[in-house]
């Protein structure tokens, strides 16, 4: 199972190709849309994205619930 | 006992193509500073969120009948067939709010097509596809000759207005295109389908005899009734129409034979530049591939879109006649059809 900072570092990879954010920035306490601007549908990518790199599912009524990296960190690890 | 008579087979051509598209355009601009009188929003917000600088609305002389007659008469003329020889009209549609007749009828009249069968298809977004689809048949099964597939949409008649989610969407227009009989190959298997499981995923907010029998149920009580509007759900659509969709693109290539890197122009259904932008990159669509990007001034057409963006990249020169264009409807229902087809 991989760790909290694989997937950080994973995650921020990932928000960094899609939305152009410095991957440092991506810290768990950010909020997608507020701190980073990541819009709705960059959200989407990022999920999709981050469903292929961790082999998760994250349904879509699932993603409103995913406001800050730290969410989706956890609910990665949980999940995977 | 006398042998069992047998029914003359009905033959077709062995091949059918596109032989013409045209398009109408309605007069009316709306800028995105206009939308902005309705929604709380900025034009920078509606261009990074969907691609869209402005879009056409229909006035009330341009109707949907109006609008088919203009496209397809182009698209016949462009053929260079005579009205006569046209043996069907198709016309997909969500918007023509008078459900009988069927306005294709009327539009077959207009354009000179005699007695030629004429008939409704209701498969939004993917209505041009559908339509395609049928076509191809008919020409092939020998119930046509020459067929004209139109895709025509007032989607202002059914934009909420102040629904900040949709408003900037929508516009309006008409695109057709006619199918006939080829020497060799001009449209590949069509590969369509439908998910009724997620029916409500884009939808009209209520059915027509709710919204007026009914209309406090629907917008509560004491208040004005309202036309029920267009609706859909961002995040779910855009997840489906990128990666879901560009699987579905990819059979149509693989149906046909052709590889990404052999297309002249890729022209998917115009709903969201984020939506064709990230298609291209699930498709791994190669670079030279000439994109078809007409949402930007013209909106989201639902049927219409195709054939529009279609005559665009044509006149543009972005396109030319014999290139191979991989082409995809995909919308509420929900329903998709994709196809590789030569360009007229």
């Amino acid at each position: 199972m991989a760790t909290q900072d694989e997937v950080l570092s994973g995650l921020a990879e990932i928000v960094n190709e899609i939305a152009g954010i410095p991957a440092e920035d991506v810290e768990l306490d950010k909020s997608f849309t507020d701190d980073l601007d990541v819009d709705s549908l960059s959200m989407v990518e990022v999920v999709v994205a981050a469903e292929e790199r961790f082999d998760v599912k994250i349904p879509d009524d699932e993603v409103k619930n995913l406001k800050t990296v730290g969410d989706a960190v956890n609910y990665i690890i949980a999940n995977s | 006992m006398t042998a069992q008579p047998t029914i003359k087979p009905s033959t077709g051509a062995q091949f059918s193509r596109i032989h013409g598209v045209g398009g109408y355009r309605p007069v009316r601009v709306i800028p995105n500073s206009e939308v902005l009188n309705w929604i709380e929003s900025s034009d920078e917000w509606i261009r990074t969120r969907s691609g869209i600088t402005e879009r056409r609305w229909a006035g009330p002389e341009e109707t949907v009948a109006e609008m088919s007659v203009q496209a397809a008469s182009k698209a016949i003329a462009m053929a260079g067939i005579a009205p006569e020889q046209v043996g069907g009209v198709i016309v997909a549609t969500v918007s023509h709010l008078k459900q009988t007749p069927a306005i294709a009828t009327e539009i077959a009249q207009r354009l000179g097509c005699g007695t030629a069968p004429a008939f409704d298809i209701s498969a939004a977004c993917a209505g041009f596809g559908y339509g395609l689809s049928l076509a191809d048949g008919m020409v092939r099964g020998g119930s046509a000759e020459y067929v004209v597939v139109i895709g025509v949409e007032r989607l202002s008649d059914l934009t909420d207005i102040h629904d900040r989610s949709t408003a900037f969407i929508f516009g309006d227009g008409a695109g057709a295109a006619v199918v006939g009989p080829s020497d060799t190959p001009g449209i590949g298997k069509v590969v369509w389908g439908s998910d009724g499981s997620q029916a409500d995923v884009i939808s009209q907010t209520a059915a027509w005899d709710t919204a007026f029998a009914k209309p406090d149920a629907v917008n509560g009580a004491g208040e004005e009734t309202k036309w029920p509007a267009l609706r859909m759900e961002g995040q779910t659509v855009f997840r489906w129409a990128v990666w879901d969709m560009a699987k579905a693109a990819q059979q149509a290539l693989d149906a046909a034979g052709i590889t990404a890197d052999q297309l002249g122009a890729f022209i998917p259904h115009q709903a969201n530049m984020r939506i064709i932008d990230a298609m291209i990159k699930a498709l791994k669509l190669p670079e030279s591939v000439p994109v078809a990007r007409d949402i930007a001034e013209t909106g989201n057409t639902s049927a219409a879109s195709i054939p529009l963006a279609m005559e665009r990249m044509l006149q543009s020169g972005e396109a030319k006649s014999g290139d191979l264009a991989l082409i995809i409807g995909f919308g509420a229902g929900l329903v998709y059809a994709a196809a590789v087809v030569t360009l007229p």
